[in-house]
């Protein structure tokens, strides 16, 4: 198992060597899947055979020299709201349980452009709603690091497949938080890109303006890469941004001296756990100890964040899930009278709880009546919430601060109070309402023994000063394996 | 209102009260329908939820455009050219019911 | 009736455009496919599928705008229309409602009580629904996406119309509008032209307008004038009977002349709309608009000034030649090979409406070519053949576009001109019809008629009746 320990750059070097094969790297991946899944159950669909084949030809394209890629023949696990051809794609709800997707994700497709090689879909909360990975029709995603806690959501799955070694990496997708907060839960390295950045053609939508794909690895140099393989200019998102400066590896330099990085006092305020305080503070300093100059400030508005943040998500979900609705795809009931009632049973039987939830605040703000008080109230307050962010950016390279308020809760803790567990969004959300990069990665770990995740966030477009400035905090620590990882 | 009460993680609870026809009305909208256990729930949550959402009321956001795309990105366009191929097959692949090359969904025509 | 009513009618027209591809997919959209042939993951609700804007759509719709005095909007977006149907496969439309591409405009119509602008309140881009087909035997609908996500344009008018007669002009002189540009081909049979009309009355005078219902997607030309009549008169007698109008969605019934209410406790008819942000907004530049407006094609009023200038048409044929496109561009590219204006527009006036009113078709449906229409009117005018010859030509050509030098070479139709066969004829025909030549003789000057009728028919029409006549004369 210890082509699992490596990083996927690290993995691809080895095959590109000739020191391992593609095949070698699926069958260490099922082997290690096949010991721990029972315990952190981090996949929905896992293609063996698949990923044996397409191991076969990227590992003869490689040695003919067509596949030069770092990544090539590395195994790579998908989030489950990727549509993949041929391969079932649930978004971890019943209402799609035997969707087939015939075509293939823009990220996906860029990613087996590399050479990579797709193992299986990794488990979410359903269609991406939600903060624990536990509202998943398909049972919950536990944490390697301690399997009573939540490994975090939406991403939970393939945070956990990546922090348990199932897997050297995996694709998430962050509308509020999704990718940065299990990283964080996690302990491993996850990256959300500015909006526009990586294609969403085949993500199946939550909020449509505010979702991205990114990477999740364990460490940020693997980020970069991964990066660098998804982003581009596609066609078929109109929201796909044509950006010319895509080489986010030569953003790994240790140099920060100069750097100015501003910590938001509003970030270390009421709500924070004080060990997650504490190891980001830790954090800054160690930035500063290399040259950067550390500042706290007043980002403001950042208790708005989460009300705007929700009734837009909402709205938007409501809305982009209406297509699920048995007729052309997906779960139909078995029982009814009519087309409406058809609609009604196969929706309320198909959506779990936290879903209706949303469904039904979205339609309500979207409602006649409503939409000025409450949509365009919030589409007005993501207005000041980026012109805050515009004014903090004037001053400062990069934003740091933690990814969530806490370490990862037990188990059953969050589901109990939804509004509370919305408020653990406080230090992710803002982020997406500005389209802002962002990444999370491992600062220490609590009492508890569980990681603690350091929040950078840059201008839009910036991501290489975010890869800078974690890449040269990364350098400072080592990695650090969950106990999962170590069986 | 005093700056404490704008805290974060404080949240002033019935404010919003939701009545049942409203929750059968988002009902309609969305297309769920709900036991009565869990409209009573979701009525409750949704209580909750609004009142935290208020207070977004307490931002003074007159003079400010809603803002819908965070990049003043315009005119992303396709040219008027066919790629077409027969998409029925791919179309139908997931269909729960189908006859032939047609989905297949209760009769539509009210009588 | 003891009160004096008015009829207070808007249209909601969509026009299918004439563009390739489907709004927001590179599928084709042509008609006469097998079901869900023309269909990909983003016209049929494919999860994770996006959008992305036709250009031809925005040019024909702003095309469309300028010719009818439309403002142009020149920040423009689209909205989600969200409401659940099988033929809408994402249960939303993308439509456009807070910032139209087209608002403000008017055109001028023509009745017999005088002109009238009828008022455009916007015209909007949107995408098509899917077909239900509906099984006769079982309880189930099926549906075929082909047609989802073909563009459409809204037009939205003021409520300007009064009457059945004011509604129709309306609708002729858009139609010749946007097929002058264009456009679409605005085939209200085939479903490119869709009109909803909303229809209230009032007391004549007041200034208050009543409830309106709206009369969903019907036919034709007559069943709208049907529609709109038999609304009125509903509406008036629940007045006169103390009810009230209820503001509703109805469904005309052309068979049995009645129309009826679609209400359903399912229909919410809160369409919850906010900013697709799936697409971006679009932005008109004055350069571009000033490029559109440049390229505009020759409208109606242009043309009708230039064809009594250039080629010194009557009014009246002028008028007629260029109502409809099709005519216009007939009469054009003909004047093009043959010359001779007048001439080409006397056979379209006279044989080409008197063909499409025998077969009951529109100029729209003419599908000869200008360049055999050219030979038949050259063929005539060089005597090659007689009139009654031409109009027979002519006629296949109308049906079946056949070249017409080779059909009257093959069948022997050319006048005959030797003067030396056609006196043997008329000698004939003078020898077997004494009687007739008797009469002539003694001054039933008719009698000629007679004779040249069998001559005629001697030569098989292939003689000039003119020159059958002057032997005639000339022998008897």
């Amino acid at each position: 198992m210890k082509l699992l320990s490596l990083t996927a750059v690290e993995l691809g070097k080895k095959i590109k060597a000739g020191e391992v094969t593609a095949e070698e790297a699926v069958l260490a991946s099922m082997d290690a899947i096949e010991a721990k899944e029972g315990q952190v159950h981090s996949f929905v669909t896992i293609d063996r055979e698949g990923a044996l084949k397409q191991a076969r030809e990227v590992q003869n394209k490689i040695q003919e020299g067509i596949l030069t890629s770092p990544l090539a023949g590395v195994p790579v696990a998908i989030k489950d709201n990727l549509c993949t051809k041929g391969m079932l794609t649930t978004c971890s709800s019943k209402i799609l349980y035997n969707f087939i997707p015939t075509y293939t994700a823009e990220a996906v497709r860029n990613l087996e452009r590399a050479g990579a090689v797709i193992l299986g879909k990794t488990n979410m909360d359903e269609f991406a709603m939600g903060s624990t990975t536990e509202t998943s029709a398909y049972g919950v995603t536990r944490n390697p690091w301690n399997t009573d806690h939540v490994p975090g959501g939406s991403s939970g799955g393939s945070c956990a497949a990546v922090a348990a070694e199932e897997v050297c990496y995996a694709l998430g997708s962050d509308t509020g938080g999704s990718i940065r907060q299990p990283s964080s839960f996690c302990g491993v390295t996850g990256l959300k890109p500015t909006y526009g950045t990586v294609s969403r053609y085949g993500l199946i939508a939550y909020g449509s303006s505010l979702d991205q794909i990114g990477p999740i690895a364990k460490d940020v140099s693997d980020c970069a890469a991964i990066l660098e393989a998804i982003a581009s200019h596609d066609k078929k998102d109109s929201t796909s941004i044509l950006r010319k400066d895509l080489d986010f590896t030569s953003g790994l330099t240790e140099d920060v001296k100069g750097m100015k990085i501003g910590i938001p006092r509003d970030y270390l305020g009421e709500g924070l756990d004080a060990e997650v305080k504490e190891a980001v503070l830790a954090s800054a300093k160690k930035l500063e100890e290399q040259g950067a100059s550390v500042e706290e400030f007043d980002l403001s508005l950042v208790e708005y964040a989460i009300p705007a943040y929700y009734v837009i998500a909402a709205a938007e979900a409501s809305s982009n899930l209406e297509r699920f609705d048995g007729v052309k795809y997906g779960y139909r009931t078995k029982e009814y009278e009519g087309l409406h009632n058809m609609y009604k049973k196969s929706r309320s039987e198909g959506f779990g709880t936290e879903v209706k939830r949303r469904i039904m605040l979205g339609s309500f703000v979207l409602s006649s009546g409503y939409y000025d008080a409450y949509y365009l109230k919030a589409l007005r307050t993501k207005a000041l919430i980026k012109q805050a962010f515009d004014r903090a950016f004037a001053k400062f390279d990069v934003i740091l601060g933690p990814a969530a308020p806490s370490t990862a809760p037990k188990l059953g803790e969050s589901l109990k109070d939804p509004l509370k567990m919305y408020l653990g969004d406080i230090y992710t959300v803002s982020v997406n309402l500005a389209g802002l990069p962002a990444i999370s990665l491992p600062c220490g770990l609590d009492k508890k023994g569980l990681p603690i995740g350091l929040q950078i966030i840059g201008d839009c477009f910036q991501e290489k000063k975010i890869i800078r400035a974690a890449y040269a905090y990364e350098q400072a620590g080592t990695y650090q394996r969950s106990p999962l990882a170590e069986q | 209102m005093k700056q404490t009460e704008s805290s974060t993680f404080t949240v002033q609870t019935g404010r919003t009260v939701i009545s049942d026809e409203t929750m059968e009305y988002v009902g309609i909208l969305g297309k769920l329908e709900l036991t009565q256990e869990e409209r009573q729930a979701a009525k409750k949550d949704m209580e909750r939820m609004l009142d935290y959402i208020d207070k977004l009321n307490e931002l003074d956001t007159s003079g400010v455009e809603p803002m819908s795309h965070v990049f003043s990105v315009n005119n992303v366009f396709r040219e008027d050219i066919v790629e077409d191929r027969d998409g029925g097959e791919d179309t139908l692949a997931n269909a729960p019911e189908r006859r032939e090359r047609a989905f297949v969904v209760p009769k539509t025509v009210d009588q | 009736m003891s009160k004096e009513y008015e009829t207070v009618i808007g249209l909601e027209v969509h026009v299918e455009l004439a563009t390739k591809t489907k709004i927001f997919c590179s599928c084709s959209t042509a008609f006469g496919s097998a079901p869900n042939t023309h269909t990909c993951p983003v016209c049929t609700g494919m999860p994770g599928s996006l959008p992305v804007l036709n250009k031809k759509v925005v040019e024909h719709a702003l095309a469309v705008g300028l010719a009818t005095g439309c403002k142009i909007n020149q920040y423009s977006k689209f909205d989600r229309k969200n409401y659940f149907y099988p033929d809408n496969p994402q249960n939303y439309q993308i439509s456009q409602l807070y910032l139209p591409i087209c608002h403000d405009g008017g055109i001028e119509i023509e009745t017999e009580s005088g002109k009238k602008t009828i008022g455009i309140h916007e015209i909007h881009m949107e995408e098509d629904a899917g077909k239900l087909v509906h099984d006769d035997w079982e309880e189930v609908s099926l549906v075929d996406y082909n047609r989802s996500g073909v563009p459409l344009i809204e037009i939205v008018s003021e409520p300007d119309m009064r009457s059945a007669e004011e509604v129709i002009a309306y609708l002729e002189k858009l139609r010749m509008i946007i097929q002058y540009l264009e456009a679409s081909d605005c085939k209200m049979q085939e479903g490119s032209m869709r009109a909803d009309v909303n229809i209230s009355v009032r007391e004549q005078g007041a200034e208050a307008f009543g409830t309106r219902t709206e009369m969903k997607n019907i036919g034709s030309f007559k069943a709208i004038a049907r529609a709109i009549e038999a609304e009125t008169v509903r509406q008036i007698d629940l007045i006169e009977s103390g009810e009230r109008v209820v503001q509703e969605t109805r469904r005309w019934n052309d068979q049995q002349g009645y129309s009826y209410a679609m209400r359903s406790k399912e229909d919410a008819q809160d369409y919850r709309y906010f900013p697709e942000p799936d697409l971006l907004p679009l932005v008109i530049s004055d350069a571009y608009l000033q490029q559109l407006k440049d390229r505009q094609p020759e409208l109606q009023d242009e043309k009708f000034a230039r064809y009594l200038s250039e080629f010194g048409l009557p009014e009246y044929d002028a008028k007629i030649l260029t109502s409809t496109k099709k005519l216009a561009d007939l009469f054009e590219d003909t004047v093009k090979l043959c010359g001779k204006p007048k001439k080409v527009s006397n056979w379209l006036m006279g044989e080409t409406m008197r063909l499409l009113k025998e077969h009951e078709m529109d100029p729209e449906d003419l599908g000869f070519s200008p360049g055999n229409f050219a030979k038949v009117i050259d063929l005539a005018e060089t005597g090659t053949i007689n009139g009654t010859v031409a109009k027979e030509v002519f006629e296949q050509v109308f049906t079946s576009d056949i070249d017409p030098e080779q059909y009257v070479e093959e069948h022997g139709l050319k006048t005959v001109n030797d003067e030396g066969a056609l006196r043997d004829v008329i000698a004939k025909v003078i020898q077997e019809h004494p009687k007739s030549v008797e009469d002539y003789r003694g001054g039933k000057e008719k009698a000629i008629g007679f004779l040249v009728g069998q001559t005629m028919k001697a030569m098989k029409g292939k003689a000039d009746p003119g020159i059958v006549n002057k032997i005639l004369k000339e022998m008897l």
